[in-house]
């Protein structure tokens, strides 16, 4: 009975982690294999490729062909490290951006009368019951040179030419800040929440300011949740594709985009492979960066 | 001399004319919206006291405490502080530190932290924020405890840091909100004892908020008893409970008989008041009275005296039966059921081990009392 109990509950872990391993790692290493191929004009567009009916011995003869061609390349061809910067700069300014709008969002949501908190709650996450694709969409037409801002903005006079946002870094800002906001007011809301308010009743009673007591105490008590919600809005902002595609110009430049270019204009699987890993790679610093400070905060109790 | 209670006090400075309040709360008015939370409310306390607020939740009381400490605005009159008008002066700019019901430590900060928080605001010098924060710590009993984060710590220990962290900045006053609430009764008993001792030796003024009337008792130099955003009575807590002026600081505070009935007699500043039962209840009284009025005399449970004979006289006497019987340890208590149905408490000292021919249940008995034991209620 005991070992029937012990199996059951290893399999609830065991299902997700299984589905995580196939689904996950498996078409992860098949890209891992591909960066490592030669562009050739066939299909699949890559050689070698393993086939299993030679055995183990072909796949010791496509071991013996891979090669790192594909990473020098990358690191030869000044395109794809500017593309990685100008990914990362973007990606950057975006959270501190969203970090900027978020606080105060999230701040004011955890001091509503809490009647009303669920409502806010669910304003922040209303925007993902409409398809992400269609809302950057509606961006253009907000944005455009003869678009609903740039009228508005005529008609009450503030400006007589309209604004070219539109395709250019500004509006992948916009977009990336728009669409990833949720994300950072919801850790930063969960943070603050939790926090009791005697707290800063009890540092101005010290004798703390309204400010420094902000600084002092709600800011260091919601880091868990600014870095959470940080890292949520970085790592997929790094390799959007969709936001700076609709809403970037032409010299907008995303490793998301230069890597469906490598992929579907350029027919290179291999170099694109190889793009998706070092994007991988980079973005697996943040992550354990946010797992270590998730543990350690788990550590600390609260 | 006679005097209510059994403790001769030597600190009354309420009783002094030429003594000027420490804290006055002048003409308080507060509302929420539409609650009126605090109605013209007028209190004066004075240095090195102990001051309790006691009443139910919602009575106002808190609120009171925290227009003390600044987190609310009186809508309607003033706060003076040791002379100096409070209206305007926020929370960290007045000389009192609060004790917080939830203690409000800071998670994020150890215990010496905490303590050294207030000090540090007022830029204080590094070695002297030590001194105090050692000395504070020795004071609370928690010299091993310093570097400890508070979830590292039992609920009487943050309680402790609580205090600590609150009379470090040596304030004018310290606000205590609720500050036992979170302790099991034991701890609590002990801390009652401790935190008097702690305010005698700082010479420090206490204000404290709590809904536990034996905490007040114990604590207080006096108490002032808060309903509906009103104080119903003040005095010392003998004379809050020897001398309650109304029913319901009389029901609020410890155990108590009421009988009500109608004044029969007066004469001179003594009133006689005939129940349904037939008693008849002759005592001092304050109050003006006329005859065929309703009345209602109050006695404690302990100054009921039980007896199998008709006491002497007749007066201040009724029978019942015995209805229940509880036995508490230290005294037993009796629920004897009058002819018209009410129930009377009364409580007896067990002061010897064993009693011959203790009462029984349904055994007819005698309730009486001296005529001075209990005081007739104002309507």
């Amino acid at each position: 009975m005991k070992l029937i109990s012990a199996i059951t509950r290893r399999l609830v872990i065991i299902v997700p982690y299984a589905w995580l391993l196939i689904f996950f790692l498996v078409p992860f290493l098949i890209v891992l294999k591909i960066s490592f191929s030669e562009p050739v004009m066939s299909m699949p567009p890559y050689a070698p490729t393993i086939d299993l009916a030679d055995g183990i011995s072909g796949i010791f003869d496509a071991f013996r062909q891979f090669s790192f061609s594909n990473y020098l390349w990358l690191t030869e061809d000044s395109l794809y490290i500017n593309a990685y910067i100008s990914s990362i700069k973007i990606a950057f300014i975006s959270t501190m951006l969203t970090l900027l709008i978020g606080f105060p969002l999230a701040y004011g949501m955890a001091r509503a009368p809490s009647s009303l908190r669920p409502t806010l709650l669910m304003l922040v996450i209303l925007p993902f019951w409409t398809s992400f694709l269609i809302r950057v969409y509606a961006w253009i037409g907000i944005l455009k040179p003869e678009g609903l801002l740039n009228q508005a903005l005529m008609a009450i006079g503030l400006i007589d030419d309209p604004l070219i946002i539109l395709n250019t870094d500004t509006a992948v800002y916009i977009g990336i800040v728009y669409s990833y906001l949720p994300f950072m007011v919801l850790p930063l809301y969960a943070a603050l929440e939790k926090m009791d308010y005697a707290l800063i009743e009890a540092a101005q009673d010290l004798g703390c300011t309204p400010i420094s007591a902000f600084w002092k105490i709600t800011f260091p008590l919601a880091i868990p949740g600014i870095v959470a919600g940080c890292l949520l809005v970085f790592i997929p902002a790094v390799g959007e594709f969709v936001i700076p595609d609709l809403l970037g110009g032409s010299r907008t430049l995303m490793i998301g985009k230069t890597l469906w270019s490598e992929f579907f204009n350029n027919r290179d699987w291999p170099v694109s492979s190889a793009v998706a890993v070092l994007l991988l790679l980079i973005l697996v610093v943040p992550i354990m960066f946010f797992q270590q400070m998730q543990a350690k905060s788990q550590e600390s109790g609260r | 001399m006679k005097s209510l209670g059994s403790i001769r006090r030597s600190f009354e400075p309420w009783n002094d004319p030429n003594q000027r309040p420490y804290i006055a709360f002048e003409n308080i008015t507060k509302k929420f919206g539409d609650f009126v939370a605090v109605k013209d409310l007028t209190l004066h306390i004075f240095q090195r006291e102990f001051f309790a607020l006691l009443g139910g939740s919602g009575c106002g009381k808190s609120t009171l405490l925290r227009m003390l400490a600044g987190f609310e605005n009186p809508t309607e009159g003033q706060i003076l502080l040791d002379g100096e008008n409070m209206s305007g002066v926020p929370p960290y700019k007045r000389p009192v530190n609060m004790m917080f019901q939830s203690y409000a430590l800071f998670p994020h900060m150890s215990v010496e932290k905490n303590i050294a928080f207030g000090l540090k605001q007022d830029g204080m010098a590094k070695s002297e924020i030590d001194d105090r924060v050692n000395n504070m710590l020795k004071l609370v009993k928690l010299d091993q405890f310093g570097k400890r984060k508070p979830h590292q710590l039992s609920g009487g220990q943050r309680q402790r840091v609580a205090l600590a962290r609150s009379i470090a900045k040596r304030p004018k006053v310290l606000l205590l909100d609720e500050p036992l609430g979170a302790l099991d009764k034991k701890l609590r008993e002990e801390t009652q004892f401790e935190l008097m001792d702690l305010q005698q030796d700082l010479g420090l003024t206490f204000v404290v908020v709590t809904h536990d009337q034996e905490e007040a008792m114990t604590m207080a130099d006096r108490i002032a008893v808060m309903d509906v955003g009103r104080i119903i009575q003040i005095g010392t807590p003998a004379e809050i409970y020897e001398a309650p002026k109304s029913e319901f600081v009389a029901s609020f505070i410890g155990d108590i008989n009421i009988f009500r009935g109608e004044v029969t007699a007066v004469k001179g500043g003594v009133v006689d008041i005939e129940t349904p039962d037939g008693m008849v209840i002759r005592s001092e009284t304050p109050h003006a009275h006329a005859t065929g009025e309703k009345a209602s005399f109050a006695i404690r449970p302990e100054k009921l005296r039980v007896s199998r004979t008709r006491p002497e006289g007749g007066i201040n006497a009724a029978s019942g039966e015995v209805w229940d019987i509880g036995y508490l340890g230290d005294m037993t208590v009796f629920h004897i059921k009058l002819k018209s149905g009410d129930v009377v408490k009364a409580s007896l000292l067990n002061a010897v081990r064993t009693v011959e021919d203790p009462f029984s249940y349904d055994e007819e008995i005698w309730v009486s009392f001296a005529p001075d034991s209990g005081v007739v209620l104002s309507n």
